[in-house]
C-alpha cells in the first residue's frame, strides 16, 4: 500500500466517473454517426501540412458530396506562393539525397 | 474583423447565460464592440443578468421578422459603453425564428461589433441549432459533472457537423470554459478534474471558473461579475478567458492549484 493510500478517502468517485464516460462516449460517438469525420480529417490534414508549409487554420476546407454510388472527399488548400517555394527549398536536399 | 462566438452547452443550468454577460462585458471593457444575443426564446434571461430586463421593448424574433429595426432592439449597457444587448422574445411559438432571419440579423451585427456573442439556450433542438448556425467559434460550456460532460460531446458533434462553416469545410474553434468547479472536491477526487474533462472531450480550454457565491450576487444584482466583481475569483477567470478569447496568451490558473503538496495531504486527510 502506497504512503497515498492510506489517506485516500472513500469518496473518491471522481475516476469512476471518467471510466465511465469515457466508454459510453466511445460507443456514442460511433452510434452517432460519421457526423465529425469532416471535422476530424480537416485537422489532421491541416496539422500535417502544417508540418512542412506555414498555413493559415482557415486555408484548408473539406467537403463530402455524393455522385450516385460514390461518395467524394473534395480537399481545397490554399497555400501561398512563396510559402510553397520557401517549404520546396527546405526540403531539397533531402531530396537529392533519396 | 468581426467573430460570432456561440456560447453553448447542450445542458442546461451549466453556466452558459452568466458565461456570456461575464465574457461580453470583460472584452467591451477591453475596448471591443460588443453584443451579446439571447437566443433562449421563450425562457429569456440573459436580460436579467445583464440588468436590463426594464429596457427590453423589441427583441430579437422582431428584428429577425422585420418587425423593429435592429437600432431600435439594441439595448446599450448603461456601465460599459461598448456594450450592447439584443433579448430574446417571451413567445411560447419556439418556430418563430427563421434561420434567415437569423442570419439576416447576425450579418448586420457583423457589421457593427468585434464580438457577437450567442447565448444558447440547452437542448439539442432548432433553438441551439439557430444559435450555433452562424458561428465563427464556440465556448462549451461544461460542469465537471458526468451527465454534463456527456452533453457537451454531444454538442461538439453538433459544432462540427451543423454549423454553416462545419457545412463549408472550415475550420470552427472550439474552446472549453470548465465552470462551477470546486478545487476542494476536485483535489479529493469527488468531482472530475480539469484534466479528466479535457482528456475526455479533448478540446482546448479558454478558462476555468470556480463555483462561487459571487456569481449569484451579480446575476442578484443584475451585474455581470466582470463588472461588478472583476477582481474576486470567478471574475478574474472569466477575464483571463476574455484575454484567450482576443488572442492573448495568458497564463493557466488551476483554482486551488496553488496550494503546497502539504495542504493537500492534510487536506486529503481531513476529507477521509
Ligand atoms: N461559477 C458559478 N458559481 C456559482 N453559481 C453559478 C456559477 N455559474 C453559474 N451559476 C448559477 O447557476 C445557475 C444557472 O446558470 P445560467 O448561467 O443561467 O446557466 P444556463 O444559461 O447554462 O442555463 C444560475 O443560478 C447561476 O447564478
Ligand atoms: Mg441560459
Amino acid at each position: 500500500m502506497s504512503l497515498f493510500g492510506l489517506f485516500k478517502p472513500r469518496n473518491a468517485t471522481a475516476p469512476v466517473a471518467r471510466e465511465r464516460l469515457q466508454i459510453l462516449l466511445a460507443h456514442e460517438r460511433v452510434a452517432l454517426g460519421p457526423d465529425n469525420l469532416i471535422a476530424v480529417l480537416r485537422d489532421e490534414i491541416l496539422a500535417t501540412i502544417a508540418k512542412h508549409v506555414e498555413i493559415a487554420p482557415d486555408a484548408v476546407k473539406v467537403t463530402m458530396g455524393q455522385q450516385g454510388a460514390v461518395s467524394t472527399l473534395e480537399i481545397d488548400v490554399d497555400i501561398p506562393t512563396e510559402k510553397i517555394a520557401a517549404g520546396l527549398a527546405r526540403q531539397a536536399p533531402a531530396k537529392a539525397v533519396a | 474583423m468581426s467573430k460570432v462566438v456561440v456560447v453553448t452547452s447542450g445542458k442546461g443550468g451549466v453556466g452558459k447565460t452568466t458565461s456570456t454577460a461575464a465574457l461580453g462585458a470583460a472584452l467591451a471593457r477591453a475596448g471591443n464592440r460588443v453584443c451579446v444575443v439571447d437566443f433562449d426564446v421563450g425562457l429569456r434571461n440573459l436580460d436579467l443578468v445583464m440588468g436590463a430586463e426594464r429596457r427590453v421593448v423589441y427583441d430579437l424574433i422582431n428584428v429577425a421578422n422585420g418587425d423593429a429595426k435592429l437600432a431600435q432592439a439594441l439595448i446599450r449597457d448603461k456601465r460599459v459603453d461598448t456594450l450592447s444587448l439584443l433579448a430574446a422574445s417571451q413567445t411560447r411559438d419556439k418556430d418563430a425564428l427563421s434561420e434567415e432571419g437569423v442570419a439576416r440579423v447576425v450579418d448586420e451585427l457583423r457589421g457593427l461589433f468585434d464580438y457577437v456573442l450567442c447565448d444558447s439556450p440547452a437542448g439539442i433542438e432548432r433553438g441551439a441549432l439557430l444559435a450555433m448556425r452562424f458561428a465563427d467559434e464556440a465556448v462549451v460550456v461544461t460542469n465537471p459533472e458526468v451527465s454534463s460532460v456527456r452533453d457537451s460531446d454531444r454538442i461538439i458533434g453538433l459544432l462540427d457537423s451543423k454549423t454553416l462553416r462545419a457545412e463549408q469545410g472550415q475550420r470552427l474553434q472550439k474552446q472549453l470554459l470548465l465552470t462551477r468547479f470546486d478545487p476542494g472536491r476536485a483535489s479529493r477526487g469527488e468531482m472530475l478534474g480539469v484534466a479528466d474533462v479535457l482528456e475526455i472531450l479533448s478540446i482546448p480550454l479558454l478558462g476555468i471558473v470556480p463555483e462561487s457565491e459571487e456569481i449569484l450576487r451579480a446575476s442578484n444584482i443584475g451585474a455581470p461579475i466582470t463588472i461588478n466583481a472583476a477582481t474576486s475569483q470567478a471574475g478574474r477567470s472569466y477575464e483571463d478567458a476574455a484575454r484567450r478569447l482576443m488572442g492573448e496568451s495568458v497564463p493557466m490558473l488551476v483554482p486551488g492549484e496553488k496550494k503546497s503538496l502539504l495542504n493537500r495531504i492534510l487536506g486529503r486527510r481531513a476529507a477521509a
